[in-house]
């Protein structure tokens, strides 16, 4: 087992690493001069090498990473070309308010879409499940900057104490942040939850089916032992694995969510970054992202490992 | 005589609108053990699953009753059911492997049903569960209780299941099939313990089985399934001797008893297979088939009459029967005498070993240490005359897939060599030109898988007369009806898909495609382990039959040692990846015998009971034992000599080069000679 997290945590270094050197490529190959977009297209060509000095850009594109790197590692992010601001505290407030939002999603979605899931998976066939598995297709196929609109419009114009702006000053604790919560929370809920309880759902068919399950029943156990002790675990390692890889893809949903409700999260920040040609900005925010979908995957393996004996315990 | 413990009145169970059984009467008394014997298809296990209340949700009954010591399963509820099962009713499932949950530890299942119902705490289950494993004779109890069921071997999962049956001591105990998944040695172990435990607790059992020899010697009244209707129900020793069904004649007649050859005794196969059961016949359901059937017996069903005290039969001709003046054995194919042939070398195999190689950690990268390897097949030589037939006999890991594979070059040989005629074969198929290719063809064991599903039987059939023959045209489409009809099925055939075949149809197309290229050789691979008794017969007669016309060798590849003996002129056994013995198959049952071969032997169902039987499991090929790979559970090692020296190649004054330290003249002395048979 030792070995294993071990072998994990190789992997993850090595993912980090070979991202970190992609994200600096594509910052390279990005069309766009940020000494244009900082100086504005008037200004002449010695005030552009200038500013290029200035920036270091003129050094070779190798000697630029390794530079890059090794700062970054030493916690030094660098200022932002944009607006002259510390990347680090300024990402790192980001990330805050968009860890807030995500949990908050997260810790509503993932036990509501198991227990639809299971239930559905339960009574496949009947009422219920047809209920779940059409519900769920819909708003799987809803986009969700679709979804928000909507929530928009109906939520924050009935009940006024639901901020249809979810603009609040970035640092803001979370009991004050909650009501702009809510809605963009829900949105990014809609989604995971489809997601999920779909393959939930198809975990505990497939696990009904299991001849083990016929043994636990002939022991007489009531239906909620078979269910909670048998079904669930071995229908939910699947599961697990997709939840963890949702985490990836909850970032880069929050882009879109984050833009519609105006939250100041890290993917308005991306976007902001973009915008201006921000690269070294660009590089942390995406530096930080990959480094959490890394450790998210990291803790699913491990989770999976736990409720696999299999992997767990050799033979 | 009491009341009956388990009483079966016209019960009718059907799935949708398809009938499964169709007016079953059977009754099972107090301790009694009671065997059901079917082929697939027959309805065997729908009944097992409709006497537990646990049919699937498709599955109703839709008639009669089902009594257990006077209350009607069929009509009870799951709550009521629920208040039974465990505790008088128990089942002993098929498929040991995916019974066992694989994520809760093997003592925590057995616990949880006692601490459920008996009120027990977490330490009082616990202790009973481990007490229930050292029941079923389970050595080191603790350590399996806290062991996970993919640490078990099938033996072990299946002993567990056992507990698990009899641990809250039921009055009925429904085995579905037990012992069909595990080997034969650990089959034979199973079964005497199953026995003993039915006599200690006094539970009757119902005992499903598809094989005939399995339910022989342990039941006292056996009932033959076919085709959804009770066809035989009589004492289990007055069935095997005079079968009144032509049915229950005809499987009896399909199995090869131990000695019997192929040229002395030839099997009568039955003709044609189980109706499906959307299209059961109007009269008697084994009309079809049946040697004996006349109009009456196409139109109108038979009674079900107790022809003899306790002996009930399904058939309108059973007084005939009875009286010999009709007889209900299937005609046997005439086959052509086996043509003397000179015992030219066509295969040889030299000091053949078959490794695979395992991963090694990155610390042994670093330290630079040899890639491990799992040796499957260790030092084989073996000859093969032309024409000849060649069985090999083993279990599951003595390595006989490895070595079938290594000769067509599936599995590459890692050392050794092997000859065809006087040309080396390179190990890798890929590296085998094609005229070789031809030369060498293989059988598999699962036609399900052996033939693509969307290519027609007739595009199966021409990849090889096209690729390695050449084929084309008119003389490629009159050679696949010239396979087909070598293969006995019509030439229609060639249009269907595989989808539209049974198993022993899909058999015969995999074997006429093994045949098309004209092979030299022929690797078959367990071909008749997956099909079904009646059908099994058939296809042995088939291989055979083709073998002579065709005047190819073949090497017949099977763990079930009776089969093996019909069919093969030599028969080399194989465990731990190395041969055990080596012999003519004539001399097969009389001793002396290499110890492994003596249990195997033993091992047959329905050779009776007697005899040695191993202890243990098969050893880790990645860890062989040291000196003679059999000695950690030969019944007659000699000790220190056995652990630590190679045995030498003996011969005994039969014929037969056995692979051990005793002397042939201890081995006769300490083995038993065979009963005589009839």
């Amino acid at each position: 087992m030792f070995a294993y997290l071990l072998r994990r945590l190789g992997f993850l270094l090595l993912t980090v690493v070979l991202t970190s050197l992609l994200v600096f490529l594509i910052a390279q190959v990005l069309p766009g001069d940020v000494c244009r977009v900082i100086l504005g297209r008037e200004a002449g060509a010695a005030r552009l090498a200038e500013c290029r000095a200035d920036l270091g850009l003129d050094e070779p594109a190798a000697v630029r990473y390794l530079t890059w790197l090794a700062d970054f590692l030493r916690g030094d992010w660098g200022e932002s070309y944009a607006t002259g601001e510390p990347i680090r505290e300024w990402v790192l407030g980001r990330v805050r308010m968009s860890i807030m939002l995500a949990g908050v999603a997260f810790v509503v979605a993932v036990p509501l879409a198991v227990g639809l899931g299971a239930l559905a998976g339960l009574l496949h066939g009947k009422w219920p499940d047809t209920l779940i598995s059409i519900g769920s297709l819909a708003v799987v196929g809803l986009p969700e900057f679709v979804t928000a609109i909507v929530l928009i419009q109906f939520a924050a114009f009935r009940f006024p104490w639901l901020p249809a702006s979810s603009a609040i000053p970035v640092g803001t604790p979370f009991r004050e942040a909650l009501p702009a919560l809510i809605l963009p929370a829900l949105t990014a809920t809609l989604v995971l939850l489809a997601y999920i309880a779909r393959l939930t759902r198809a975990g505990v068919v497939e696990e009904l089916r299991q001849n083990y399950v016929r043994t636990a029943e002939l022991k007489s156990l009531p239906r909620w032992a078979v269910l909670l002790r048998h079904v669930l675990p071995n229908a939910l390692l699947p599961t697990i694995t997709v939840i963890a890889i949702s985490t990836g893809w909850l970032v880069s949903g929050l882009v879109v969510i984050e833009n519609v409700f105006n939250y100041p999260g890290l993917g308005r920040l991306l976007v902001f970054a973009i915008d201006r040609r921000d690269l070294p900005t660009l590089q942390a925010i995406v530096m930080v992202t990959v480094v959490a979908f890394a450790l998210a995957n990291l803790a699913a393996d491990l989770l999976y490992a736990a409720l696999n004996p299999r992997i767990r315990v050799g033979e | 005589m009491s009341a009956p413990l388990l009483e079966l009145r016209r019960l009718s169970v059907a799935y949708g609108g398809l009938t499964a059984l169709r007016e079953i009467d059977l009754s099972l008394q107090t301790g009694e053990t009671l065997g059901l014997v079917g082929e697939s298809g027959s309805g065997k296990t729908t009944l097992a699953l409709a006497v537990m209340g646990y049919l699937p949700p498709e599955g109703r009954v839709t008639g009669g009753e089902i009594r257990l010591a006077g209350r009607d399963l069929a009509a009870a509820t799951r709550a009521e059911l629920r208040a039974i099962w465990g505790i008088e009713l128990a089942l002993v499932p098929q498929d040991p492997f995916t019974s066992l949950n694989p994520a809760l530890k093997i003592g925590a299942q057995l616990a949880e049903g006692l601490r459920l119902h008996r009120g027990l705490t977490r330490a009082e289950a616990q202790a009973r569960a481990i007490e229930s494993l050292r029941e079923v004779r389970l050595p080191d109890a603790e350590r399996l209780a806290a062991a996970y069921p993919h640490q078990l071997s099938g033996g072990q999962q299946q002993r567990v299941l056992l507990a698990l049956a009899l641990s809250a001591r039921p009055r009925l105990l429904v085995l579905d099939e037990p012992t069909t998944a595990l080997d034969v040695t650990t089959e034979a172990t199973v079964l005497d313990l199953v026995r003993d435990l039915l006599a200690e607790t006094g539970a009757a059992a119902l005992y499903v089985s598809h094989n005939l020899g399995v339910v022989a010697g342990r039941t006292q009244r056996t009932a033959v399934l076919y085709a959804s209707e009770l066809v035989e129900d009589a004492p289990t020793a007055e069935l095997f001797q005079r079968p009144l069904h032509p049915y229950t004649r005809g499987l009896l007649d399909s199995l090869p008893r131990p000695g019997q050859r192929r040229a002395a005794q030839p099997l009568a196969g039955m003709a044609g297979r189980i109706p499906p059961l959307n299209d059961l016949p109007p009269g008697c359901v084994f009309a079809p088939r049946c040697p004996l059937a006349n109009e009456q017996c196409h139109a109108e069903r038979p009674p079900l009459e107790e022809a003899q005290p306790g002996h009930r039969v399904r058939c309108h001709r059973w007084p005939e029967i009875l009286a010999g003046t009709a007889d209900p054995a299937q005609p046997l194919t005439a086959t052509a005498p086996a043509l003397a042939r000179a015992a030219e070398p066509l295969l040889q195999l030299e000091d053949v070993t078959v490794a695979y190689p395992l991963r090694r950690t990155l610390a042994e990268v670093l330290a630079g240490q040899p890639r491990p390897a799992v040796q499957a097949v260790a030092g084989v030589d073996l000859q093969l005359g032309k024409g000849r037939t060649l069985g090999i006999v083993g279990e599951s890991g003595s390595g006989k897939t490895s070595l079938a594979r290594a000769i067509v070059g599936l599995a590459p040989h890692s050392g050794g060599e092997i000859h065809l005629l006087d040309l080396a074969l390179p190990p890798d198929v890929q590296q085998r030109a094609r005229p070789l290719l031809a030369q060498l063809q293989m059988v598999f064991q699962n036609p399900e898988e052996a033939l693509n599903p969307y290519l027609t039987i007739g595009e199966s059939l021409s990849r090889p007369l096209v690729n390695l023959l050449g084929l084309r045209g008119p003389a490629l489409a009159a050679r696949i009806n010239e396979l087909l009809e070598a293969v006995r099925l019509p030439a229609e055939y060639a249009a269907r898909r595989p989808g539209q075949l049974s198993g022993g149809e899909k058999q015969r197309v995999a074997i006429a495609r093994a045949f098309a290229a004209r092979p030299e050789l022929l690797v078959a691979d367990e071909p008749v382990s997956a099909l079904d008794v009646s059908v099994q017969a058939s296809i042995l007669n088939l291989l055979h039959r083709l073998q002579d016309e065709q005047g190819a060798a073949t090497i017949f590849i099977s763990h079930d040692i009776a089969v093996v003996a019909y069919l093969a002129d030599d028969v080399a056994v194989m465990y731990l990846g190395r041969l055990m013995q080596t012999g003519p198959a004539a001399a097969l049952f009389k001793p002396p015998h290499h110890p492994y071969t003596e249990a195997l032997l033993a091992a047959i169902p329905g050779g009776g009971a007697a005899g040695v039987r191993l202890a243990g499991e098969i050893p880790s090929a990645l860890h062989p034992p040291s000196g003679c790979p059999f000695h950690t559970r030969c019944p007659h090692s000699l000790g220190e000599l056995c652990e630590t020296e190679t045995p030498p190649w003996q011969a005994t004054a039969n014929g037969k080069q056995i692979f051990c330290h005793i002397p042939p003249a201890d081995l006769l002395a300490l083995q038993p000679r065979p009963e005589a048979r009839p």
